[in-house]
């Protein structure tokens, strides 16, 4: 079973390796993994999503929390939280097609970024699901290239994960 | 956030802002540390540091023959003392020869710093001379590294680093300083200021998971006290034996926990595992509670985890949170410093016992027929060598429960885990986690600057002392008088062991040449004389006790008795790798007999067997 965990660490030298280093040799597979910076200077946010069962998912917390650098640790429930996935689309069209594409992009709510006179460059974000039935209606025309970030989340609500580690 | 530094005497204490340069704060700080001992030897990356050591007043540097001898050193200085070990080396080959004592100490949960050189800053990253990425190669095994790479840095790495290898759940930490940091200058002040939001080890446990424990131990019927390595580590073995006696419950000490339960004491069953004795097994195997004490279930107690101890409940006591459920569901889990949860667990005890006592005679009706019937023996050999259980025992019974005692790894180390009577914590040094033979000897040397008064024995293999052995010039020139006592079997001792008993005794690559009947090569005796040590040569069991008393009474240079015994003797009792420690062998193919029918396992199933051992000798 995927879970989606929030880590708020330390921006240090090494700290990526660390955190995928404990996943590769605990044999923990990790199916996305997204860093990036936070509001606070020198701390960054990973959002990892693991696909393990819920004793080993304890295994896979409790070791992240031994990692010195690693601030805190949540789990976020898909109802509790929002979260999103980035993806540039090419895909090939010609004066055929075009237009169906651009129609199936608006119905999306999706964007185009890039033409070319037999490639459209199509972002997308939404959560996996979107995700996986825009590609779907994609596919028949030809998709060239996808890039698909790593899953971001965030909980809903008022309360900051940052917030509750710095409340002093 | 501000941590609990060592006093600083006054006069020793640096003017605020002093200039200094990242060499002289490396040397600065470890004296700011109480840091009075450091294991090393220097190479172009860390030379920088190693002036400013010539004229450290407060610290002694010991010049080790090899890295991996300093890192050993560090770690038995550590084991013996509970202060912290340090260990330095240069950058890339010097580095990666610490690599190996780093993973013992981190398996072993000991406080070890290590301190590297780095190669230049500007050159990181382009395979310069010597350089090696050693916090990458040391990340999953050490508790937390740290690269230094500018020097104002210095003084609050290397106080981050004392403070997260002696707090919470120890281990090695490893702080790696780039040359050009060690050279340049910063304004020195002590204490640095030193923030690790995400460090903070549980020392204090839940009272409410305290009272469940309490009103547990006084339910069951068959209950055990598990005793692993933290009892040591936490210094938590004077509040383990108020608990123990107040409950009246058998102890079982693990190879990491030999000495924290005193040998003497009625209520210790012995060592549990796969060389274990019968009565510590079995209480185990056979128990409804198992208060695990900075025990970790590991798979050298456990046999086969799935089938360990079927009908026990767990309560698990562990500083670390990870090591609970890891192996084994806790049905009452306590993350705490066992120093602090020992005391609490005995208040709730007491305040429980008041309306309800204990009842476990019938327990120890059945635990008192195993030690009856399954007493820790040997037999004779068959070959007219020595025995190695008689001389690790002779040992041990001359030197006395105030000695300390480092092992190497394999059959030796077994025997001097069953056969020395520990009454003290810190009194066994081992490799048990990682199993890294070529500890005894450097781990000996580090135990005994740590504990000059003591007598400090390293209990060897022949293989394990050749790995090693080059740090008697180290002692010897540095005065650190050990005594070695090499259990000569000519052989890798414990895979031959295996080789009898699961390869047909087909004997792979396991002769060393080195005992009775073979070239002796190298020669022992010669060979401490070589390194100005006193050599002993034993090969008749009426000699064993005048060459051990001839070793306590030397104490100018170390001493090396070549322990010339049988190499047919083996560890027992055992149970194989992979199987449910129901199926103990006291003996070799002489199981004790069981209340549970296991007959379809084709086990041996013999009670007058006790008294007849020679199936443990070929």
């Amino acid at each position: 079973m995927a879970h989606v965990l929030s880590l708020l660490v330390e921006d240090k030298p090494g700290l990526l390796t660390r955190v995928a280093g404990l996943f590769a040799r605990r044999g923990f597979n990790i199916q996305s993994l997204a860093v990036g910076p936070t509001e606070l200077e020198g701390l960054s946010r990973i959002t990892v999503v693991v696909d393990v069962e819920d004793l080993p998912l304890e295994q896979v917390t409790k070791q992240l929390n031994k990692l010195v650098n690693v601030i805190k640790i949540v789990e976020l429930d898909p109802a509790q939280s929002v979260q999103r996935e980035h993806l540039l689309i090419k895909v090939r069209v010609d004066n055929t097609t075009r237009s169906q594409v651009l129609e199936a992009t608006s119905l999306f709510r999706a964007h185009v970024v890039d033409v070319a006179s037999d490639a459209l460059v199509i972002e997308l974000t939404g959560d996996s699901g979107k995700a996986k039935a825009f590609l779907k209606i994609l596919e028949p025309y030809g998709i060239k290239e996808i890039v698909q970030s790593g899953l971001v989340a965030v909980a809903r609500g008022s309360k900051s994960m940052t917030e509750r580690v710095y409340k002093n | 956030m501000s941590l609990d530094f060592p006093a600083t005497p006054a006069s020793a204490a640096p003017a605020r802002g002093e200039t200094l340069t990242g060499a002289q704060a490396v040397v600065r700080s470890l004296e700011a540390l109480g840091v009075t001992d450091v294991f090393g030897l220097p190479g172009g990356a860390i030379l920088p540091v190693y002036d400013p050591l010539l004229d450290a007043e407060k610290i002694r540097h010991i010049l080790v023959r090899h890295e991996q001898g300093a890192g050993h050193a560090a770690e038995g200085y550590a084991a013996a003392s509970g202060k912290l070990g340090v260990a330095i080396a240069t950058s890339g080959p010097g580095a990666t020869n610490l690599v190996t004592a780093i993973a013992d100490a981190y398996m072993d949960s000991v406080p070890l710093l290590a301190i590297t050189g780095q190669v230049f800053s500007t050159l990181m990253g382009t395979d310069a001379f010597q350089e090696a990425d050693i916090i990458g190669i040391t990340m999953p095994i050490t508790k937390h590294s740290i690269l230094v790479k500018n020097a104002a840095e210095i003084p609050g790495a290397l106080a981050a680093a004392h403070h997260i290898a002696t707090t919470g759940r120890p281990g090695p930490v490893l702080v790696d300083i780039t040359k050009d940091a060690q050279q340049a200058e910063l304004e020195y002040s002590w204490p640095p200021k030193v923030d690790l939001p995400g460090y903070r080890p549980v020392t204090k446990a839940h009272g409410k998971q305290i009272i469940a424990a309490a009103q547990m131990i006084l339910e069951a019927k068959k209950p055990v006290f598990y005793v692993g390595g933290g009892v040591i580590r936490s210094r938590a073995s004077a509040e383990l034996l108020a608990l123990a006696e107040q409950v009246g419950a058998p102890v079982v000490t693990t190879l990491m926990a030999r000495g924290a339960f005193p040998d003497s004491h009625q209520l210790q069953l012995g060592m549990p595992g796969m060389h274990g004795t019968v009565p510590a097994v079995l209480a185990l195997q056979e128990s409804d509670l198992l208060v695990s004490l900075g025990a970790r279930f590991d798979d050298r107690v456990t046999g086969k985890a799935a089938l360990f101890a079927p009908d026990a409940k767990v309560v698990h006591v562990d500083i670390d949170p990870a090591e609970i459920g890891k192996i084994r569901t806790a049905d009452v889990p306590i993350v705490g410093d066992l120093k602090d949860v020992l005391v609490d667990l005995l208040a709730a005890v007491r305040q429980a016992g008041a309306s309800q006592t204990a009842d476990y005679a019938d327990w120890w009706v059945r635990l008192n027929g195993l030690r009856e019937q399954f007493p820790l023996g040997y037999a004779p050999t068959t070959d007219g060598l020595l025995a190695p259980q008689h001389v690790i025992s002779r040992i041990g019974a001359l030197t006395g429960p105030e000695g300390v005692y480092a092992a190497g790894v394999g059959q030796h180390q077994m025997w001097a885990a069953q056969f020395i009577k520990y009454e003290r914590p810190n009194a066994w040094l081992n490799s048990g986690g990682a199993g890294t033979m070529g500890y005894s000897v450097p781990a000996a040397m580090g135990a005994k600057v740590a504990e000059p008064d003591r007598v400090v024995w390293a209990i060897d293999g022949d293989g394990c002392f050749q790995m090693t052995n080059q740090e008697l010039a180290t002692c010897v020139i540095n005065d650190i008088p050990i005594k070695v006592a090499i259990i000569n079997n000519s052989s890798l001792g414990m895979v031959r062991q295996w080789q009898t008993l699961f390869y047909d005794g087909r004997y792979s690559n396991t002769e060393l040449s080195t005992g009775h009947g073979s070239v002796r090569v190298p020669d022992f005796v010669k060979l401490a004389e070589a390194y100005g040590a006193l050599g002993i040569r034993v090969e008749k069991e009426d000699e064993v006790d005048a060459a051990i008393e001839l070793a306590l009474a030397t104490n100018d240079r170390p001493v090396v008795i070549d322990f010339v015994v049988s190499a047919d003797a083996m560890v027992w009792p055992m149970v194989p790798q992979g199987v449910s420690n129901s199926f103990v062998q006291y003996a070799r193919e002489h199981a004790p007999s069981f209340d549970d029918d296991l007959s379809e396992t084709g086990r041996v199933e013999d009670d007058a067997l006790a008294a007849d051992l020679n199936g443990g000798n070929r």
